[in-house]
């Protein structure tokens, strides 16, 4: 595959005070994080962010500024690579940025008014799954342990609304080449993004952003995606987010910042999201004119239009003058996808996004085990029999969507450790792509395909080494004779060792 | 599971006629799906609406 990341902002809410200030309730809940690590994290690294760089060309100055034009002191060290001298600063941390960097290789912190889990780098679709569930799986470790630790509670949610207009977001991140033009990346991937919800939607109980119209539709994200692209993530948010930050080398690569999709408890979904893009991805490195057919003539009206048409049957207009509707589009982009099998995890996905693809347009429900809308819609599809009545008309009807009910099953499905979709899950009636002995050791241990097997090792085995850490750094505080901290750059996301941890395991 | 298309089917679209699935994976999980089903009915009966309108979150990215 290619390297991928995924980050997650969970829903938080202390159950017995409605009013509890949620910057707080998340500090609280990564301090307790930190304890459940016992000592073996780490603070953020702030030194190598630049948020505000534009995929587009804004700030351009710094697209040729490699390792070598760092403004830190340096020195190479044939030994150790690159190493940066920085002066010690304080070690003050805001509370409300409060970090934990993981022996997993993760970021566990608080973004905005969000607990927020960055998974490690990860090199397979299935990777993704596993570090995205031992996200979970610590998320809920630190709630335990903040309920030792303070005299409440928290539940965490792996959704993305709350039904009164706010949105937090599921981000993936995918490593893809520098030299593909920018402009014809977006055009070509959007009409990927705006359909994959068929297959990865997680489904939402309510239409427009604070449910104004009664309904179901097949993604939680899709009433919030206003725009076609643009750097923003907080508002107008675009289908294509430019951020140009690919925590790597700038002249090989970029990062592609998905803001669009939704947060799944279901493993094909993530499986899929992460697989199926980045084959899409591998057609569109490859420069591949089929999917020029494929581009949509208006791309933001119809990610509403695919999100809720539940019998999968609306067409969509493509700019070419003709029309598709997204599962036609998804297995368009299926078949030119076979082409880039490049592994056989490669082979595998393809194989399951096909399978996934047939159940869905033989008869929805056949995917129920793997899509998470469809699974959604089913249960809530029961309820509502359930409470058939018979209105004044004198003919039955289901409970009617506007129902409260219906609501608040929807809200309880992502939540962490008890929600319907993990009771779902542990009744058998769910696909699963990982395994619960695999999740648990990923809870500790980072992939070994990815520089998250350096940053994990330095974190979960010396943490008394380490000053801060980053995506691309890893800061040491050790006895040196210039005194300074050391700055380990770990550019390349692919190197999975480094020197100096080599010579420190080896005593 | 008996009654599954009969919800989906009717509120927006005709959705394509159901084949009859094939026994197995599915009516293993049939009765922990149904006795989960039981479960969510009977919770949501209590506080359903008190629960919706108590979750509240900020934005996020």
């Amino acid at each position: 595959m290619r390297v991928v990341g995924i980050e997650t902002e969970y829903g938080i809410v202390d159950p017995a005070r409605d009013q509890a200030n949620p910057i707080l309730l998340s500090s609280r809940l990564v301090n307790a994080c930190r304890l459940w690590a016992d000592g073996r994290s780490a603070p953020w690294d702030y030194g190598g962010e630049d948020p505000l760089q534009d995929q587009r060309g804004h700030r351009r100055e710094r697209a040729t500024a490699g390792a070598d034009m760092l403004t830190d002191a340096h020195e190479w060290n044939p030994q150790h690579g690159l190493i940066s001298l920085r002066r010690r600063r304080g070690s003050w941390e805001d509370p409300a940025h409060l970090n934990a960097v993981l022996g997993n290789g993760s970021r566990f912190y608080v973004d905005h008014a969000h607990p927020e889990y960055s998974g490690p780098e990860v090199a397979t679709a299935r990777e993704a799954v596993v570090w995205d569930r031992a996200g979970d799986a610590i998320a809920l470790a630190a709630a335990a342990r903040y309920a030792q630790e303070e005299d409440s509670t928290v539940a965490l949610y792996k959704n993305n609304v709350d039904g009164k207009g706010a949105s937090y977001g599921t981000h993936e991140n995918f490593l893809v080449r520098r030299d593909v033009d920018f402009d014809r990346l977006a055009r070509l991937i959007t009409s990927h993004l705006v359909t994959r919800p068929v297959v990865t939607g997680a489904g939402r109980v309510g239409i427009g952003q604070r449910g104004e119209q009664a309904g179901f539709q097949i993604s939680q994200r899709a009433d919030y995606i206003e725009t076609e692209i643009g750097l923003e993530t907080t508002l107008r948010r675009p289908i294509v987010n430019t951020r140009d930050e690919p925590h790597a080398d700038r002249r090989r690569w970029r990062r592609l910042h998905v803001i669009v999709g939704d947060a799944n408890c279901f493993d094909v979904p993530v499986y899929l999201k992460v697989g199926a893009t980045s084959l899409v991805l591998s057609a569109i490195e490859a420069d591949d004119e089929r999917l020029d057919a494929l581009v949509l003539a208006e791309p933001v009206a119809a990610v509403r239009t695919v999100s809720r048409d539940l019998a999968l049957a609306a067409t969509l207009p493509l700019a070419s003058g003709e029309s598709a509707t997204a599962l036609e589009i998804q297995r368009a982009l299926l078949e030119i996808s076979r082409d880039y099998i490049a592994d056989a995890d490669d082979a595998q996905v393809i194989a399951r996004w096909e399978g996934v693809l047939d159940a869905l347009g033989r008869d929805m429900f056949d995917a129920a085990r793997d899509v998470e809308w469809v699974a959604k819609l089913q249960l809530l599809g029961r309820i509502r029999d359930k409470h058939t009545e018979r209105g004044d008309d004198g003919l039955a009807a289901p409970m009617p969507w506007s129902d409260p009910r219906l609501a608040a099953l929807d809200l309880q499905w992502g939540r962490l450790g008890d929600g319907w979709a993990s009771r779902l899950t542990d009744a058998g009636a769910v696909t699963r792509v990982s395994d619960d002995a695999e999740v648990e050791r990923a809870m500790r241990q980072p992939p070994s395909s990815t520089r998250a097997a350096v940053r994990g090792a330095f974190v979960g085995t010396y943490p008394q080494l380490v000053d801060a850490a980053g995506w691309a750094s890893v800061v040491l505080d050790r006895e040196t004779a210039h005194g300074k901290l050391e700055v380990l750059h770990l550019d390349d996301p692919l190197a999975t060792t480094h020197p100096l941890l080599d010579e420190l395991s080896q005593g | 599971m008996p009654q599954h298309q009969t919800s989906g089917s009717s509120f927006d679209h005709d959705a394509p006629a159901p084949e009859p699935g094939p026994p197995g994976a599915k009516a293993e999980s049939t009765d922990a799906v149904d006795s989960l089903l039981d479960e969510i009915d009977g919770s949501l009966q209590t506080n359903a609406e008190q629960f919706v309108r108590s979750f509240v979150q900020k934005g996020g990215q």
